[in-house]
């Protein structure tokens, strides 16, 4: 397939590993941030064929499995209220809740949706003018302005009916977040190419001058994955510490500014609460105080209490402290099947690519 | 289990459906024809070998690019037939309808059921029809089952792979499964794909006439080729290696599955067929494939590498090696 196939060329990536492995042979810890990185990684066996001094450490950047059950929760309770009608993407269908699901809340009778974008949902409220149409609006900058816009267009279109859950964050203050913590040691990031199609690269500038770590902006083919690599491993042996964009032909150093307009338009940045991370400050989205009118959470529902499912190590796993093996749930209670943490359920979750792909063959 | 409530995903043909039919279904029947788990059952009447197969077919959209839900209808179930090495005959056709149906629709898969019995050579023989109140099924639920017969000396199962065997697939996978979801409301997402519904029984015709000696032929249907790979190498006890390089998927499927974060490996086919040979006469079944219409993109995927609890493993384009695993529930589209 055109634009795909020059990316997974056997020969190129044979070159490419040859250069990764004659650059450098001490230990490397390389994170990368975003979860559709983590699986290309495992679908494509790159693991398999770097070299073995290149530890390559999942990061924080899969949506679903950095909310807090608390908004799973939360999300469940507008589900057992007859009036509304949930929209979401189809990753938050079997996610756990602390008691229940979305799939086991619509086998129960819960009127949900899977839409493939927040225009989708629009519709829905359109065509059902006397219910309430919830969107889940999780996910990261990618995701933000499709949610801004959505709110945008039902205000100029006066739907009154669609609401939204705001459950939005933000990339480069976890990254802060977790730098600050002094948990993990990476000596390079690779940077999520989609999140910075909408930021650019400036927003995570503060990384490479305040704590020496270089990191690149990666495309999601086998290709783009080991130049990025190649790009980050040269750095560090030069002692270099730079923000650069391998994944050229998507972003721009100055993101998409429409986008990004939108996204302030419609949100205030507020502190909020990551999954196994903790509060991190300024990293969530919440709608301004002009758009009230579109927030789900002015209606008032009974969430359940929290209950965290005993012995999983999400926490530790997203902040790339364990690799997931090193959890005593993998695979022996914690499966696709039988979920007990997000990072199992998500299909961009670290849990579930270990499991799905194998780590040992 | 109590309290416990069917999810869609029990449905889905992968390792929920799996676990539902072992753990609650099969322990109450002990005929060892339905504990082989294959896509019929091979019966043995005064020197003859039937083949019996049923199928129920829900799809939605009922209409979609390249086929409806009566050409599923016939051909589900004479592939399932085919599946088991037999010629099949006659098939029997339940329809049951939802008041307010358009009469209008139901004659155009009348007419489809009609066409694609004729394509397959197979009779309609018996049949029955029942409306039942708005809301109780969704517009048109179709089952039919099938009779097929068995040739002596043909002995095809799902658990008769044999380390070195040679598997051979018959065309680009996936087609179905984009075409279904791109029809179904809710995703407007136009593609020039259409389903590849279609009888094997023909192709399966064609191959048993090069040799009997074929172990194993499955249609990758719900779950996709990745589901189907799995149970295979499940029954047979045996590890099964795919090279992803050589498994052909159509340009606009590919499409279709890198925007949405799909899997090619998991999508539904249903005019697609795995064959699992001996090494030695794999070459002279491939040219004849080839020369069928529903076989002229036939390739070999993979082989049987070695006695295994069960496992299948992909090489990649560029050279890493993964696990291939059976379908977890429905494949959901990713957020970003």
């Amino acid at each position: 397939m055109k634009y795909i196939d020059e990316y997974r060329n056997k020969n190129l990536a044979k070159i490419i590993l040859k250069q990764i492995d004659g650059l450098s042979h001490q230990p490397i810890n390389l994170m990368e941030v975003c979860g559709t990185h983590t699986v290309a990684i495992f679908r494509h066996g790159l693991r398999k064929v770097l070299p073995p001094h290149i530890q390559l450490i999942s990061g924080p950047g899969c949506p679903v499995c950095v909310t807090p059950i608390r908004y799973i929760d939360e999300i469940i309770a507008f589900a057992r209220e007859k009036e509304f009608i949930i929209t979401t993407f189809g990753d938050m269908m079997r996610v756990p809740g602390s008691t229940s699901s979305l799939e086991k809340e619509k086998a129960k009778g819960a009127d949900i949706r899977m839409v493939y974008s927040t225009l989708d949902a629009l519709q829905v409220a359109e065509d059902n003018p006397f219910k309430k149409i919830i969107f889940v609006g999780i996910g990261f900058e990618t995701t933000a302005p499709t949610i801004a816009s959505a709110i945008l267009k039902a205000e100029k279109e006066k739907i009154k009916n669609f609401f939204v859950l705001s459950m939005a964050k933000l990339i480069p203050p976890v990254l802060k977040g977790l730098l600050e913590s002094k948990e993990i040691n990476i000596n390079g990031f690779l940077y999520p190419g989609h999140v910075s199609t909408i930021i650019g690269s400036q927003p995570y500038s503060f990384i490479a001058s305040q704590y020496h770590i270089p990191g690149v902006i990666a495309g999601f083919e086998p290709l783009d994955i080991l130049q990025s690599i190649y790009m980050l491993v040269k750095q560090i042996e030069n002692n270099q510490a730079e923000i650069a964009i391998q994944y050229e032909r998507a972003v721009k150093p100055e993101g998409n500014e429409i986008a990004l307009a939108r996204m302030k338009k419609v949100f205030n940045q507020v502190d909020s609460d990551w999954r196994g991370i903790g509060r991190i400050s300024r990293s969530g989205l919440e709608i301004k105080e002009d758009y009230h009118p579109f927030n789900a959470r002015k209606f008032a529902v009974e969430i359940e209490e929290t209950r965290e499912f005993e012995g999983c190590r999400c926490g530790e796993v997203l902040r790339g402290i364990i690799n997931p093996p090193q959890c005593s749930l993998f695979t022996k209670i914690c499966t696709p099947e039988n979920p007990r943490g997000a990072c199992m359920v998500s299909s961009e979750g670290t849990c579930a690519a270990y499991y799905k792909y194998g780590n040992n063959i | 289990m109590k309290g416990e409530k069917i999810l869609l995903s029990h449905g889905s043909g992968g390792r929920l459906s799996y676990n539902l039919i072992k753990e609650l279904i099969l322990p109450n029947f002990t005929s060892p024809c339905l504990q082989k788990l294959d896509d019929g059952a091979i019966l043995r009447m005064k020197g003859f070998r039937l083949a019996y197969s049923t199928d129920s077919y829900t799809v939605d959209p009922l209409f979609f690019k390249g086929g409806d839900i009566g050409t599923l209808a016939v051909c589900g179930t004479v592939n399932d037939l085919a599946m088991c090495g037999a010629k099949p005959l006659y098939l029997s056709c339940s329809l049951i309808i939802e008041e307010g149906f358009p009469l209008s629709c139901l004659e155009e898969i009348v007419l489809s059921i009609k066409r694609a019995s004729l394509m397959a050579g197979v009779d309609i023989v018996t049949g029955d029809t029942k409306v039942v109140n708005r809301g109780a099924v969704d517009r048109l639920f179709i089952n039919t089952s099938g009779i097929g017969l068995v040739k002596e000396g043909t002995n095809i199962s799902g658990g008769n792979a044999r380390v070195d065997d040679v598997i051979i697939l018959n065309g680009p996978i996936g087609n179905h499964g984009i075409t279904v979801l791109s029809a179904r409301e809710g995703l407007k997402f136009e593609t020039a794909v259409q389903s590849d519904v279609a009888p094997l029984n023909l192709l399966v015709n064609d191959i048993l006439e090069v040799s009997q000696d074929i172990h194993v032929l499955r249609d990758p249907t719900r779950g996709g080729l990745a589901t189907t790979l799995n149970e295979i190498a499940l029954s047979s006890g045996v590890e099964i290696e795919i090279n992803e390089e050589d498994i052909p998927v159509d340009e606009e499927v590919q499409a279709a599955c890198e925007i949405l974060g799909y899997d090619p490996l998991y999508l539904a086919n249903e005019g697609k067929l795995v064959a699992f040979v001996p090494p030695a006469i794999a070459p002279e079944i491939l040219r004849k494939m080839k020369e069928n219409k529903y076989g002229s993109k036939s390739k070999i995927i993979g082989k049987v590498v070695k006695k295994s609890e069960g496992l299948v493993c992909l090489r990649t384009r560029i050279g890493g090696k993964r696990i291939v695993d059976m379908l977890t529930g429905e494949q959901l589209p990713r957020i970003c």
